[in-house]
């Protein structure tokens, strides 16, 4: 099919009148995609994936689906298939009653139901439990269930909110396998919410970052973590390390910023601001090294070590630079010097490594 | 710290199970102190309820007024074939009972006794012990059948020997219309005598109507409230529990107010022209006369009902996820089919307790069917009120009580098997 198989355009969603809980979402999601929105509690990820299941009416703007506008058409005849944080089975009916349920009342035949079923619970692995109650599932065997519905009457675009909140961490891993899998088998369009950082890295074509009803960043999870754009997204995903300065000098895509204490440090002005402007560098802790030669990195800086912890393939290293007390450093097993806490060291990095993004709580527009 | 570990093993040296000792002491206290907090409560019930209760159904089937009266009779009686007349002795010592029974102001209540049996032996048995009292001795066959003819008659000893035994299914069975032959076996009551079946029909068909009323009425309002923001629904619930806080006895005469001949409902009605109307149709002939009518007591009883019937659904329904609805919406369900096969199933524990709680209260109705009823309204609770203050017929109430006491509990078995007891949400 040509075009995106969804598609937001300057949609916003206010519930009060007052606040804008959505706000101007521009996004296009192309068929058979895996997306994921990632974000604080709060930011408007349920929000919108109800605005696209036609639960709630979007203010203003204008969802498309399949190239058709939906927004006068009613859920149940979006065709798309939900699976709701705490599964939403049905507690009155048996697991097969539950899976029926869409194709009865799409007026499938007895056989080709029984068929469908048959498919759908050998694909969540759950043959032999059709007559139990989901009081009598475990939790992630309710979980299968809810995605086994979802998926039995074959939609195009299956919409998730927080589908393994509700489970503990080894079982979710499990579950985040099974349901990637069986988007990749079925090759069905996923949009998938949580806020869980390691879930949406792990699973995700591509994730949206959401903070404050805006999408601060949409891209695969590779760039996502290292090419941050925006200080929200820097310090959200994986660990960062953080420095303010304000930007002294501009050099094409190049920048240099002086801080407080007056060291300068040379970074990729991302902001794009120009002399005066005030910035945030963000360096990931494996990015930078303990360096004997200062000639090899643009920016090097001496540092004090405070603690060092051992963690198998990586130690970590906490110390003071340029006034920041909790510089972490990862530094390689096999790389590792004889460190003590309380050594003066010198550490570098390389600008590619360092970005100069906005001074946070100002939100990029 | 050491200390205390040494201490332990001394203990443990001296009596073998020292710990374990110390957990049924410790345990014993906690329970000691269980007890002595639902103790005031649990001696209140048992004291005021539950024996009052228990001691009242007694008299449904005890009846000692012949055992106690006339001992000798029943003694000579026993040795009765039933097929002729009883002999001299028996005679005899009824005479010398009904004499003693008359001294102690005893005799109506033999009499009372026998009429339940026999319809007019209460006061042929009475008038007897009056004029015994002159009759200074025998033969006492012929005197007794001289006072009265009826004492010569098999029916009326097969009758004294009936009562005779201080139980009897008399009362229980009087009030299913049934009463036991001369014979013992079980019979129908005359039709014309026939009351109690056809009060305990209505009692159960007003029940059924006002239970369905307040569904049909409460569960509209119990989903807006269970559905609207809190604010929003804290006002609306104001209002639903607003008849709660006024007196049952106010809000059925207030109902009688309302309903008089010439009060407001007739006049809206008349001032809407809707009595024209409906006397247009041929519904209606004249001015509508609500007051004193079944009408009356249903809608009375259904006002009064209602939050009993919508609380219990409410608090079903405020426990169901919004998401339930969307997920059948989102797996195609139109609202209306998502409302009926997933929504409503969800609330049928909600609305067994509610019914179940409404029907049970409504079977006990008694003011407001006396005082906005018409004289076919009696519903079994002023049936029990008069045997019992008009009456002064303990037994035939006690009996009445019992059916109506059995009549829930099967309800209570069959909602316990059905739903669950351990469903039920009263609020
Ligand atoms: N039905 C509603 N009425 C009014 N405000 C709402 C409603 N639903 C959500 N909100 C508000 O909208 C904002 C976004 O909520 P939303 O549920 O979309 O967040 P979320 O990103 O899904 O958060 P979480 O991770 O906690 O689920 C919140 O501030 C919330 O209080
Ligand atoms: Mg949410």
């Amino acid at each position: 099919m040509a075009g995106p198989l969804v598609k937001f355009e300057r949609v916003q969603k206010s519930y009060d009148g007052l606040t804008l809980v959505v706000k101007n979402l521009n996004l296009e999601i192309p068929k058979g995609e895996f997306l994921t929105m990632l974000g604080p509690s709060g930011s408007g990820k349920t929000t919108t994936l109800m605005m696209l299941a036609g639960f709630e009416p979007a203010t203003n703007g204008e969802i498309w689906l399949s190239g058709q506008p939906v927004n006068n058409v009613p859920p149940h005849k979006r065709g798309i298939g939900m699976v709701f944080q705490n599964y939403a089975l049905f507690p009155h009916m048996t697991v097969a009653e539950n899976l029926a349920f869409p194709l009865k009342v799409r007026n499938f035949s007895k056989s080709e139901i029984d068929a469908k079923l048959k498919r759908a619970l050998d694909m969540v692995q759950l043959s032999g439990f059709e007559n139990r109650k989901p009081g009598q599932l475990s939790g992630g065997q309710q979980q299968r269930v809810a995605v086994a519905r979802a998926l039995v009457f074959e939609p195009d675009l299956v919409l998730m909110d927080e589908p393994l909140g509700a489970l503990d961490k080894q079982l979710r891993e499990q579950m985040q396998f099974e349901i990637k899998h069986i988007h990749q088998r079925l090759g069905v369009t996923v949009v998938y919410v949580t806020h869980d950082q390691t879930e949406a890295l792990t699973m995700s074509d591509r994730i949206a970052v959401f903070n404050d009803g805006e999408i601060q960043q949409l891209s695969t999870a590779e760039e996502l973590y290292d090419t941050p754009n925006n200080s929200f997204v820097a310090q959200f995903i994986g660990e960062n390390n953080r420095f303010s300065g304000q930007i002294s000098k501009v050099n094409g895509k190049q920048c240099e910023v002086t801080m407080a204490g007056g060291q300068k440090l040379r970074a990729l002005n991302i902001v794009g601001g120009t002399a005066g402007t005030r910035t945030r560098l963000s360096i990931r802790p494996e990015r930078v090294e303990i360096v004997a030669d200062s000639k090899k990195h643009a920016n090097v800086l001496p540092a004090r070590l405070h603690e060092i912890i051992f963690l198998g393939d990586h130690v970590r290293a906490r110390m003071s630079v340029a006034g920041n007390d909790d510089f972490i450093v990862k530094i390689r097993h096999n790389n590792r010097q004889e460190l003590v806490a309380g050594d003066e060291v010198k550490i570098g990095w390389h600008i590619e490594d360092c970005r100069a993004l906005d001074e946070i709580g100002a939100t990029r527009q | 710290m050491a200390l205390i570990l040494e201490d332990v093993q001394v203990m443990r040296a001296a009596d073998g199970t020292p710990l374990k000792l110390k957990l049924a002491r410790s345990m014993r206290r906690q329970q000691l102190k269980s007890l002595a907090l639902i103790a005031p409560l649990f001696l209140f019930i048992v004291i005021s309820f539950l024996v009052p209760i228990l001691m009242m159904l007694r008299n449904a089937f005890y009846d000692p007024d012949i055992h106690d009266n006339l001992p000798q009779t029943l003694v000579e009686i026993s040795h009765w074939d039933g097929k002729d007349v009883p002999n001299e002795d028996t005679f005899a010592a009824f005479a010398a009972d009904m004499k003693l029974a008359q001294k102690a102001k005893q005799a109506a209540l033999v009499g009372k006794r026998l009429n339940y049996e026999i319809p007019t032996l209460k006061s042929k048995t009475t008038v007897t012990a009056r004029k015994l009292e002159a009759i200074e001795h025998g033969p006492w066959k012929e005197a007794l059948i001289g006072l009265d003819p009826v004492w010569g008659e098999n029916e009326t000893w097969a009758a004294i020997k009936r009562a005779s035994s201080v139980y009897t299914p008399f009362y229980l069975l009087n009030v299913i219309d049934m009463k036991q032959g001369a014979d013992g076996s079980l019979q129908q009551t005359a039709p014309e005598r026939q009351i109690y079946r056809a009060i305990l029909l209505r009692t159960f068909g007003i029940s059924t109507l006002v239970t369905l009323l307040t569904l049909i009425l409460g569960y509209p309002v119990a989903h807006l409230l269970a559905t609207t923001p809190q604010r929003t629904a804290s006002i609306l619930m104001i209002f639903v529990l607003l008849p709660f806080w006024t007196s049952l006895l106010v809000r059925t005469t207030a109902w009688s107010i309302l309903l008089q001949d010439g009060g407001a409902i007739t006049q809206l009605l008349s001032v809407t022209g809707i009595s024209k109307l409906l006397n247009f149709l041929g519904l209606l002939h004249g001015e509508p006369a609500l007051f004193k009518t079944r009408l009356a007591t249903v809608l009375a009883m259904t006002h009064i009902q209602l939050p009993f019937t919508l609380l219990p659904i409410y608090s079903v329904m405020k426990t169901i996820s919004p998401n339930y609805m969307r997920a059948a919406r989102s797996l195609g369900a139109t609202p209306a089919y998502a409302y009926w096969s997933v929504y409503i199933p969800q609330t049928l524990p909600g609305v067994a307790a509610g019914c179940l709680l409404t029907f049970i209260l409504s079977l006990g109705y008694y003011i407001t069917p006396a005082l906005v009823g018409g004289p076919t309204d009696n519903m079994i609770a002023g049936f029990i009120d008069t045997a019992m203050n008009s009456e002064n017929n303990w037994g035939k109430a006690a009996a009445l009580g019992t059916i109506l006491l059995t009549a829930t509990l099967i309800l209570y078995y069959v909602y316990n098997k059905l739903i669950g007891i351990d469903k039920m949400k009263l609020g």
